[in-house]
């Protein structure tokens, strides 16, 4: 204690007996609340282990995935060298669902990222400057507000054509909008803060007020709700492959896969279902983890 | 309020026509002549020039604009590149298929979603709260191509309890009352009631826990009321939260219903925009789209001023 | 001895309401021909109902909001955004204010050394310097520097908050600092050790102060002068003694007789201020208090009073004081026409 005398010494020394002098940061707190939870746990696992497994499937896949024999199409489940059998055209399932994994993953998770950038940077700029600013962005994005986000994914797609760009600039578009609405509103409301005015009254710009006072503090939220994303945009980017618009054969990916092997449930029903099946879990994890880390970062002062 | 009514309708109008511009500009999105499914790669240019002309694609953007929203205001959405025929006929046919199978599927998702997240409000934290919040997960979580997919293996293919394909018998697109054509709409529209249910339940426990909660409901019970008379202080409040969600997801279903509609090969929108979207034909895409945005428009229109109608403490001025 | 800040004729009206159009519908009056001077050294308490503009004038002073009319100088030294003007980041470096909420005014997601640095390196200190000054200031207001530099808000007390803000405020080396209702949402006990550390602070860097606050023991303890607010205008002013001894305006009055006394047997009988404050959005006509007033004549809806010097610098805005000509005009002539 440097002056005992002063008012503030026994606040001081209360604090200093009650807590150790190690304090933790938002995300530090944020990060040990997360690996407390053992679904986020377990979804986090699983969903590394899908990663890796498609990164590393041209190691780890025991055939090549583009290679079959007509021979043994359509080979049930469990038959032997093919634990998960073979599509329509003799190649092996296994194979071709660890290869999947790429495509599908990178499509369920660009889109959501390109559109976190562009449209948390749309947000912070109408929430931050308003006026006339805010009324360009936000009636722009209300437009594309106006269609549902499959019908506008297709539209969009159908217009540009199939393939894999085309795809994600498609999926892109549609999720722009619903993240710049809320990195505006949470910019609005962080922008009428007091410490923001105080910043301001200590005479910083702009600019440094958005980088050290507002974007530490929207990018949490939107980030949530951007994870919130990810599984939709995965069951939306295989359902564009679904219907032939996204990833054009004979490249492996999950939704193309359910697509070519759609005609063939009357002989092997079961193995139609594998393909959907990952496109499944993979989204059920994504959105199970995006849950636990809303309660996780719901701290209260 | 009521101001603020008018200025929603109002605001609904340039919405309305930049919607428009957006479906027509579709057309200009894509690589290549709008032309090409019709003109043969071989044509002499005096004949390319002429087909152009016919379409009226030879004049500005504007003026195809302008023209193409004066014609569409009168329930002209122009002609069919692939078949000939007015896009409007076959459009509204297929919009009522659509609407149909929402209907149905609304009306599943909508009473399930209610009662799954009622049951897990009033019994927060007990098994029926756990079920009631996994279903509410899986169903936002699953694919619902696949899950289509899933119930066609087991009650087509593996049980053969119901059909997979088509609205009706013999390929009917005409809808009629009676147990053939019920049929026919089980498999879909259970297919499609999964998301919203999740997300009404979702809805539904959040608002009802939070008004259980509320301090205005202890006074209820210290007042001495029970059982129905406090349910029904519940549902007032509940109401406008979870009828403008309803809302939404209605009007997702109808343009969400797309991949649904092509694994049963239902004649809705859906299946009618895929075919345009593959065939090429332009103004039958643009056809949809507009008209399902504009049913969207509407539709969020509608719910807006009926939340601010029931929601005493929303005076937007 | 000349006045360090200056404010004359300060003006701001909000639009509010909005017709078919979006075209706002009606005027806030927030704050309406408002001038005052503060000495070097002194402290004014700015006094008055919620929503009488006092926080707003705060905001202009700082420019956080753009004024529409006035003037603001310090020491001669005119600011604003206008042509010819000082420029608004020069008064910020000269003036600097500490918020009510302390805890919405710190950003949760900095430490405090990091929200206490913040100011002084934009204003050119380098990170190293600006660091050392935040440990120095955190001493000053009575935080150990040692405990609380890598703290986060949400690990502090109000108090101790609110010891942060002022030395933050003070981390750019101001002359003046505006206090609005800095100790208001602090406990009693926490109330009383804040004020004193503000009246050590004024010592020791010859602060000047504006302490704005609803509580008028707080006011009468801090300030040296005091100035009365009511719906967006100044209604009394002078030094605090005698505006506490001898209310001269019927609202100034008003708000003393509802304070309870420290002394039981000095208790009297309340005038009680009866009502809300009118809808500054449309203010009565003439003297604005006039519909609550006890003395209100017909000549208070018609006219707006001007200012009377009651005694030395003690003014109030008021037809029924003594040597107001207008009032007595008023009823002299009432009599002379019965």
């Amino acid at each position: 204690m440097t002056s005992m005398t002063s008012p503030g010494a026994k606040e001081n020394f209360a604090l200093a007996a009650e807590t150790a002098a190690v304090s933790r940061g938002y995300w530090t707190t944020v990060w040990t609340r997360l690996v407390r939870d053992p679904v986020s746990v377990g979804c986090a696992l699983v969903l590394l282990l899908m990663v890796l497994i498609a990164v590393f499937a041209p190691w780890l896949a025991p055939y090549d995935p583009s290679q079959g024999t007509m021979l043994k199409r359509l080979s049930p489940i469990g038959t032997e060298g093919h634990w998960l059998g073979t599509d329509e055209l003799g190649r092996d399932m296994l194979s071709r669902l660890m290869h999947g994994g790429q495509m599908s993953l990178l499509m369920g998770l660009m889109p959501v990222f390109i559109a976190f950038l562009v449209g948390t940077s749309l947000g912070l700029i109408a929430g931050f400057f308003g006026g006339w600013i805010n009324s360009l962005i936000m009636r722009t994005t209300d437009v594309f507000f106006a269609f549902p986000a499959v019908l506008l994914a297709i539209a969009i797609s159908g217009a540009l054509g199939a393939g894999f760009v085309n795809a994600i600039i498609s999926l892109t578009l549609v999720f722009i909008p619903p993240i710049a609405r809320v990195a505006e509103s949470v910019t609005t409301s962080v922008r009428n803060l007091d410490f923001v005015e105080a910043a301001r009254a200590s005479g910083a710009g702009n600019f440094t007020i958005i980088r050290v006072h507002v974007l530490g503090n929207v990018l949490g939220p939107v980030f949530i709700y951007a994870t919130s994303l990810v599984s939709v945009c995965m069951i939306l980017a295989a359902g564009l492959s679904f219907l032939g618009l996204g990833v054009r054969p004979p490249v492996p990916e999950w939704g193309l896969m359910l697509n070519t092997l759609r005609q063939s449930i009357y002989i092997q029903p079961w193995i139609s279902v594998l393909p959907g099946l990952m496109i499944f879990i993979t989204s059920l994890c994504f959105n199970l983890l995006s849950d636990g880390l809303r309660s996780a970062m719901d701290i209260k002062r | 309020m009521f101001v603020f009514i008018i200025r929603r309708f109002l605001y609904a109008i340039p919405i309305a026509l930049a919607v428009a511009a957006v479906c027509f500009s579709l057309v200009h999105l894509a690589p290549g002549d709008p032309l090409t499914a019709i003109i043969p790669a071989d044509a002499p240019a005096e004949v390319v020039i002429a087909i152009q002309q016919a379409y009226g694609m030879d004049r500005p953007l504007i003026v195809q604009f302008g023209s193409w929203i004066q014609r569409a205001l009168q329930g002209d959405l122009g002609v069919s590149v692939a078949t000939g025929r007015p896009v409007m006929g076959d459009i509204a046919l297929a919009l009522s298929n659509t609407l149909l199978l929402a209907f149905a599927a609304a009306l599943l998702g909508f009473f399930g979603g209610i009662l799954l997240g009622g049951l897990a409000a009033i019994y927060n934290g007990t098994w029926i709260d756990k079920l009631a919040t996994a279903l509410a997960i899986t169903g936002v979580s699953i694919p619902h191509y696949w899950l289509g997919l899933l119930l066609v293996i087991i009650f087509s293919v593996q049980l053969d309890w119901l059909p997979s394909m088509g609205a009706g018998p013999g390929g009917s697109s005409d809808w009629r009352l009676d147990w053939a054509h019920l049929r026919h709409l089980v498999l879909p529209a259970v297919t499609m009631c999964f998301i919203p249910m999740g997300i009404v339940t979702r809805t539904v426990r959040a608002t009802v826990s939070e008004i259980l909660n509320s301090e205005f409901v202890t006074a209820l019970y210290a007042r001495g009321l029970r059982g129905r008379r406090i349910a029904l202080h519940v549902a007032k409040n509940a109401a406008p939260t979870v009828l403008s969600v309803m809302g939404l997801q209605f009007g997702y279903l109808l343009g969400g219903s797309i991949l649904v509609e092509t694994v049963f090969s239902w004649p809705g929108t859906g299946y009618l925009l895929n075919t345009a979207i593959f065939q090429r034909d332009i103004p039958l895409l643009q056809g949809i789209i507009l008209v399902l945005a504009m049913f969207f428009v509407g539709l969020n229109l509608l719910v807006d001023v009926l939340q601010t109608l029931m929601d005493p403490r929303i005076k937007r001025g | 001895m000349s006045a360090l800040l200056r404010v004359q004729d300060l003006k701001k009206y909000f639009p509010v309401g909005k017709d078919l159009l979006g075209r706002p519908t009606q005027v806030v009056q927030a704050v309406d021909g408002v001038s005052f001077s503060v000495e070097k050294g002194r402290t004014l308490g700015i006094v008055g109902e919620s929503g009488c503009g006092k926080s707003t004038t705060a905001r202009l002073l700082m420019h956080l909001i753009e004024p529409d009319e006035g003037r603001i100088s310090i020491r001669g030294k005119e600011f604003g955004r206008i042509g010819g003007r000082h420029p608004v980041a020069e008064l910020r470096r000269q003036m600097q204010m500490v918020f009510q909420d302390s805890y919405a005014s710190l950003n949760p997601r900095l430490t405090i050394e990091d929200s206490i640095a913040f100011g002084p390196q934009i204003h050119g200190v380098s990170e190293r310097e600006a660091r050392q000054q935040a440990r120095d200031l955190l001493d000053k207001v009575g935080l150990n520097p040692n405990i609380f530099i890598r703290r986060y808000p949400h690990e502090l007390s109000g108090g101790q908050r609110q010891r942060v803000n002022i030395a933050r405020a003070l981390a750019i080396k101001p002359e003046i600092v505006i206090l609005d209702e800095a100790v208001s949402a602090l406990d009693k006990s926490v109330q009383a050790q804040v004020l004193n550390l503000l009246a050590d602070l004024k010592k020791e860097f010859g602060l000047t102060y504006l302490f704005i606050s609803h509580d008028l023991n707080v006011v009468q303890y801090i300030s040296d002068d005091v100035m009365v607010m009511y719906l967006g205008q100044v209604v009394e002013s002078g030094p605090v003694e005698q505006l506490y001894q001898n209310p001269s305006h019927p609202y100034t009055r008003a708000l003393l007789s509802s304070v309870p006394s420290q002394t039981p047997h000095q208790r009297k009988q309340h005038k009680v201020l009866e009502g809300d404050p009118p809808n500054p959005i449309a203010p009565p006509s003439g003297c604005r208090f006039h519909p609550r007033c006890e003395l209100a004549r017909p000549i208070c809806a018609a006219r707006q009073p001007d200012n009377v010097r009651v005694s030395g610098a003690h003014q109030a805005a008021c037809f029924a004081l003594p040597d107001s000509s207008g009032y007595s005009e008023y009823i002299q002539l009432q009599e002379v026409c019965a």
